[in-house]
């Protein structure tokens, strides 16, 4: 789950990073109550999960509550890149000296948590990256030992950190690394991250995502997934807990596994068809699960054939068969199955499906995922 | 032969008294798995239809010479699970459970090689290993398998994912291939065996003449298997690659499966195992016909 950069901060102050005084607005009162508390000059940010945002004048300076005003009504409702900002993130301008960045992120190639730190910190770091690679410092971590001060600290240097932010930069790196950790993200980056010319070192920016997997033992994620942008039909899947990511195909995808539910849209790709969603039941689905899919499959419009496509190992086939039973006599379906079926108790899995007197305009099972996706977008296209 | 698991593989099943444990471990002794034993703290000295059942896995080595795991217990359990049966000896781990998080997985990962270098890990997140006819550990259906024959060429299969993995061994079981062995290695962001160890393995393997690969989008685990594969396997190699039309930032389920910054897409994967000499496939069905072009030229 990505983070809102105003979630990210209220992320970061659990960690005792430091961030500039300000809050979240959905109003222009809001907006103007927030900056007043803050304390002139203060900044106005959309609150959008995409890039170019200061670009696309989504970020302004306001000196007085008049301008704070002006640019929150401005910003709130703007349409940056298909997001419409509802929230804005209030905050204290900062005088900014220099600007770094820092992120922590897990290197999957060489299994250790990874430290990219560089002196060139306020613009794309891709950018820094392939016009100056030895501006970025990286620092592999051991997951087992974790980042000590005194390594921190070396890395500042190693990056040509000047020797008056040395220490707060290195600070801030410890406890980031703690938020990377502790906080389960799968990344956590500050850019930039400044130095203001009192001296002190904080972080401007916030840039969080977390590890769904870590979900149960942070209660306190509860509030971020409140304001996730997901649309209606991702809604529906997360309120039955199913893997469901929203496409804008015609054939709608239910499959069990990852990657066959992956290569279920490539193959439909392939004959021609496009797909309306992924959906992976997951492993050991039973009736209630496949019933819930088909549930939030039926609840797109888009949808005019359904592929489900089924190879049993933990997910066993009379389990799908009777699952489809059952949401048939729950719901009323508008588009079509197609199915597939194969792999653990499979055999059954057909005979109950045979056997339930389902019509031919309902239900058509096919032996092979070829076939069963040729058959799927024929029907999807009307033919 | 075969590859890390054969018929001398003695088992134990960390969670045999759970409903997963239970399923799939009765599911693999009636395959013909030497499933010796089960360990739930607390309910050691019962039995699991005749499976005698441990308070932990040093008591159930001691009591039963085992020297593999398959782990099935939930995520918040999977990690001390893992590392109680490396510190008991345990020379093959295989972990089924999905949903381990990121930072306890790298963890593990990392306390094995530092403390137990010769245990192997093997997921988790993963469907798990069978070696047809000898040894079936995890939730592959077993009949789904087709046995290695003798006198022919048999294919080692490696995929990153679970149910692509079954997809493998039924494309190969439609055309009377037999298997040496198969491995999940799972599809999470740090399996703890890759592609290529599982690579390697099967090119030492004299009873495996040709190898299966299945990945997905995410990682550069396919790549990294491409100059592997270039400078170290002779072994002749059909491979997939799952999710061509994956739309970039989202996770498509498996928590390793994403395309980020233009990296980890499947054409870039599918060019450098090309570039490496494998064939590759748009689907797994084009891949099975492309192992038995394979088959059929070095037979």
């Amino acid at each position: 789950m990505d983070l809102f950069e105003y979630q990210g901060k209220q992320y970061f102050a659990r960690f005792d990073i430091p961030v500039s005084p300000g809050g979240a607005a959905d109003t222009v009162d809001e907006a103007v109550k927030v900056a007043d508390a803050s304390g002139y000059p203060v900044v106005v940010k959309a609150q959008v999960q995409v890039g170019g945002r200061g670009k696309a004048g989504g970020i302004k300076l306001a000196n007085n509550a008049e301008e704070t005003r002006f640019h929150a009504n401005n910003i709130l409702g703007m349409d940056i890149k298909g997001h419409v900002v509802k929230r804005v993130w209030v905050e204290h301008a900062s005088d900014i000296e220099e600007e770094y960045y820092a992120s922590f992120t897990l290197d999957r190639a060489a299994k250790k948590h990874l430290l990219m730190l560089s002196a060139q910190g306020g613009v794309e770091i891709e950018e820094v990256a392939e016009k100056d690679p030895d501006a970025i410092i990286k620092l592999h971590i051991d997951p087992v030992d974790g980042l000590s001060a005194a390594a921190a600290h070396k890395a500042a240097v190693d990056a040509k950190i000047p020797a008056k932010a040395l220490d707060g930069v290195a600070s801030i790196l410890v406890q980031l690394y703690r938020c990377f950790t502790e906080g389960d993200c799968d990344l956590a980056e500050i850019n930039p991250l400044i130095l203001k010319p009192t001296g002190e070192v904080h972080a401007l920016d916030a840039k969080v995502s977390l590890d769904d997997n870590a979900d149960f033992r942070h209660p306190e994620w509860a509030e971020y997934r409140a304001t996730e942008e997901l649309d209606s039909r991702e809604q529906l899947a997360r309120t039955h807990g199913l893997q469901y990511i929203g496409l804008d195909g015609t054939v709608g995808i239910i499959a069990n596994g990852a990657g066959l539910a992956m290569s279920t849209l490539d193959v439909v790709n392939q004959v021609g068809g496009t797909a309306a969603n992924f959906l992976d039941i997951g492993g050991g689905a039973n009736a209630d699960v496949m019933a819930a899919a088909l549930e939030v499959i039926n609840f797109d419009d888009k949808v005019t054939s359904i592929f489900i496509n089924i190879f049993g190992g933990i997910t066993r086939g009379e389990e799908v068969a009777k699952g489809i039973v059952e949401a048939l006599s729950r719901v009323t379906l508008k588009a079509p199955i197609v199915i597939r079926l194969d792999g653990t108790n499979a055999e059954e899995g057909r005979k109950i499906l045979a056997d339930a007197g389902i019509p031919e305009s309902t239900l058509i099972s096919k032996p092979t995922m070829l076939e069963a996706a040729r058959a799927a977008v024929a029907i999807s296209k009307g033919k | 032969m075969a590859i890390f698991v054969n018929q001398s593989t003695k088992v134990i099943v960390q969670g045999l008294t759970g409903g997963q444990g239970k399923y799939h471990g009765l599911r693999n002794q009636a395959y013909g798995t030497q499933v010796v034993g089960g360990v739930t703290p607390g309910k050691g000295g019962t039995d699991v239809e005749g499976i005698p059942v441990f308070n932990s896995v040093a008591e159930a080595v001691a009591a039963t010479g085992a020297n593999a795991s398959f782990i099935a217990v939930p995520p918040k359990a999977a990690p001390a699970a893992i590392l109680e049966a490396a510190a008991a000896g345990i020379a093959f781990i295989v972990c089924i459970t999905e949903g381990i998080p990121a930072q306890d997985e790298a963890k593990v990962f990392n306390t094995l090689i530092r403390d137990y270098p010769k245990t192997r890990l093997l997921g988790p997140n993963c469907p798990g290993i069978i070696s047809p006819g000898k040894c079936n550990i995890g939730i592959t259906a077993g009949e789904i398998a087709e046995l290695p024959k003798a006198g022919k060429k048999n294919v080692g299969i490696v995929s990153r994912s679970g149910t692509l993995t079954y997809q493998a061994l039924y494309e190969l079981k439609q055309r009377g291939i037999g298997v040496s062995t198969c491995v999940g290695i799972g599809g999470d962001p740090v399996p703890g065996t890759n592609f290529i160890d599982c690579l390697r393995e099967f090119q030492n393997d004299p009873e495996t003449d040709a190898i299966i690969m299945i990945g997905e989008i995410g990682g550069s685990a396919e790549e990294e298997a491409a100059e592997f594969i270039k400078a170290n396997v002779t072994k002749p190699m059909s491979a997939y690659i799952a999710g061509v039309t994956a739309p970039a930032g989202k996770k498509m389920g498996h928590a390793g499966a994403i395309v980020s910054g233009g990296k980890g897409t499947a054409q870039g994967k599918m060019d450098a195992l090309r570039a490496a000499g494998v064939k590759v496939g748009l689907n797994p069905t084009e891949a099975g016909d492309l192992m038995a072009e394979i088959i059929k030229s070095i037979s």
